[in-house]
């Protein structure tokens, strides 16, 4: 028993907090695009902060709950229904049997997380549930929902008609900032590039193109340069890494990145600001910011910090959460 | 003996650095017992990783190092550690920044520096062997890189088979080989517009390199044939079927005979 797929939507994929350990074969690290996203929502849910949960984009899938369960609805706000009326996010939410969750429009962000009490019932690839789209497996099936899909939980939740009203502080999440700053160190090629597209990098405006994936975003603005044209040799990239094709075009580096690449890596965004920018999409701009290691170090402990006070909020609010579990 | 090389681009020594002195947090590691002139540095990507560099040349030797240090690493993680990808000449190593820091590594890594020994990544003697069934459906381009080369396609099989491959990096798509010792003869140019779709097993040649996609993938190689052994099975728990290091070698199948091995291999 779990959730019959009546609509897939965009692009609604499993994601776990991805598949570590063989980026050196050339696998790539999948997971979810905003992990703080769905870390809080298994954190709702009392569930392990990496259990994967679906990762729906834009416009959001239409699932059929075919047993009573309880779930939290986190990250890009895509207007989320039961049976047609709006719910909370950042919640537990109690679910019944035959209700309909759907999405409507995009109001704030693009990625929605839905995560599960107790998770989904499949099984791991390589140590993990990441969809890999591109090599067709993990997940459900190596792909993107669609109709007719069925996933089933791993526990049955046995608290019908439970009410939970309260909501995780927002302010906890980085996601959602009202600026479009995006927090870089330089990256190992950085000194590469000449005077001016060295400044425009940190002074110019960066447009998110219509060429925005879970692989990477491509970017439109002042074109960048290196001092000489090179030849470089492949290396690793990471997540946030912000390489410059020989035309000039940034491309920013997302969740389903290749292992390695052979473009000057110019940028590198911190951890902290993945969130944020898995968030933003097409048409958005992006502002650059330098920050140094020791800068990166700070935003990242202040939101460990967050995080932990909201852990013992959760504590106290669900000291009964033993007693969901069957 | 291993003798100990001189400090390179710690502002102090008039070894050119190849890094601009203004990204201060590049930090020189003590380039032991590697060749004189090979420099070695760390920099930071981002704030969860460590790159190591050993020079900027592809070769053996720096290969072997690299090989070292992955074999190392295999070996003594440290706390924090999550993973590692070697390249051309650069290993990146992954850490969880909330379980230690970029300060912390560095040390680490001059201490296995100090370890670790060009030899210790000495290539396996093996030579891994992969059949391809060259020409016809398998290999569609056989025909393009015999043009471009002015020989035949018996030579150009013939001139594929007779080299032995080094594995310098896997990388691009889940265990596909960067692989040095193309003939300069066969090397041909990519394809103008990529193909959408190359079945897994593909041997490929792409300027001077040659190669084989593990998984189907679009790609602008020219595709000359086709082995049918498994390059990536995501059911074992060493996924890719080759690694930095390995050395290889071609040799050419029957129809038959790919049929025979393909089930076999399908049949795990």
């Amino acid at each position: 028993m779990g959730i019959k797929v009546i609509k897939g939507g965009m692009l609604t994929t499993v994601q776990d907090f991805g598949r570590i350990g063989y980026r050196k074969d050339g696998i790539i690290v999948s997971g979810a695009m905003d992990r703080f996203a769905l870390e809080i929502g298994n954190l709702l849910l009392g569930n392990a902060s990496g259990e994967a949960a679906l990762e729906c984009t834009m416009i959001g899938p239409k699932l059929l709950f075919t047993t009573d369960h309880l779930i939290a609805i986190t990250g890009g706000n895509l207007s989320p229904m039961i049976d047609g009326r709006p719910v909370k996010m950042w919640s537990p939410l109690a679910i019944e049997k035959g209700a309909v969750l759907s999405f409507g429009a995009p109001v704030k962000g693009c990625r929605s997380y839905l995560s599960i009490f107790g998770g989904f019932d499949l099984p791991k690839v390589l140590g993990s549930n990441s969809t890999y789209l591109k090599a067709g497996f993990g997940g459900y099936k190596g792909r993107a929902l669609k109709n007719e899909d069925e996933l089933s939980f791993n526990v049955t939740y046995k608290h019908k008609g439970d009410v939970f009203n309260w909501s995780a502080d927002l302010k906890l999440y980085a996601g959602f900032g009202d600026d479009n700053l995006i927090r870089v160190m330089k990256g190992p090629e950085w000194h590469l590039f000449n005077e001016e597209s060295k400044a425009a990098m940190f002074e110019s405006r960066f447009v998110i193109t219509k060429e925005a994936d879970r692989m990477g975003y491509r970017l439109e603005g002042f074109p960048l340069a290196t001092t000489e044209p090179m030849e470089m040799l492949s290396s690793a990239v990471s997540f946030g890494t912000v390489q410059v094709t020989p035309n000039g075009k940034p491309i920013l580096l997302m969740a389903d990145h290749q292992t390695t690449g052979g473009y000057p890596r110019a940028l590198q965004v911190i951890l902290t600001d993945l969130s944020k920018l898995a968030q933003m999409t097409s048409g958005q701009e992006i502002r650059f910011q330098p920050v140094t290691l020791e800068e990166a170090r700070a935003a990242l402990q202040q939101r460990v910090k967050r995080l932990k006070q909201f852990k013992q909020t959760l504590t106290f609010k669900n000291s009964s959460y033993e007693q969901w579990t069957i | 003996m291993k003798e100990r090389g001189p400090l390179i681009g710690n502002g102090n020594s008039s070894a050119p650095s190849i890094f601009d002195p203004d990204c201060i947090y590049l930090q020189s590691i003590k380039p032991l017992i590697m060749r004189p002139a090979l420099s070695t540095l760390c920099y930071p990507l981002g704030d969860q990783a460590i790159v190591i560099q050993l020079g900027d040349e592809i070769s053996e030797s720096i290969l072997r190092y690299i090989t070292s240090i992955c074999n190392f690493l295999e070996e003594y993680s440290f706390e924090g550690f999550t993973e590692y990808v070697p390249a051309f000449t650069t290993v990146t190593i992954f850490y969880d920044p909330l379980v230690t820091d970029y300060e912390t590594v560095v040390p680490l890594m001059e201490e296995m520096l100090e370890a670790i020994h060009e030899d210790d990544g000495a290539v396996e003697p093996t030579t891994i062997d992969i059949p391809v069934l060259y020409g016809g459906v398998q290999g569609p381009d056989l025909s393009i890189v015999a043009a471009h080369s002015g020989i035949s396609e018996e030579e150009v099989i013939s001139l594929h088979t007779s080299s032995e491959y080094l594995v310098y990096m896997i990388g691009f798509a889940p265990g596909f080989p960067y692989l040095g010792g193309l003939d300069e003869r066969i090397a041909t140019p990519r394809k103008e517009s990529p193909r959408l779709q190359i079945s897994a097993g593909s041997v490929g040649i792409g300027g001077g390199q040659t190669g084989i996609y593990p998984i189907e993938t679009p790609g602008g190689w020219q595709i000359i044939g086709q082995t049918p052994l498994n390059l990536f099975n995501v059911h074992s728990t060493q996924p890719a079927l080759l690694k930095a290091g390995n050395r290889l070698r071609f040799f050419a199948i029957t129809e038959a005979e790919f049929d025979d091995l393909k089930n076999r291999e399908d049949g795990y």
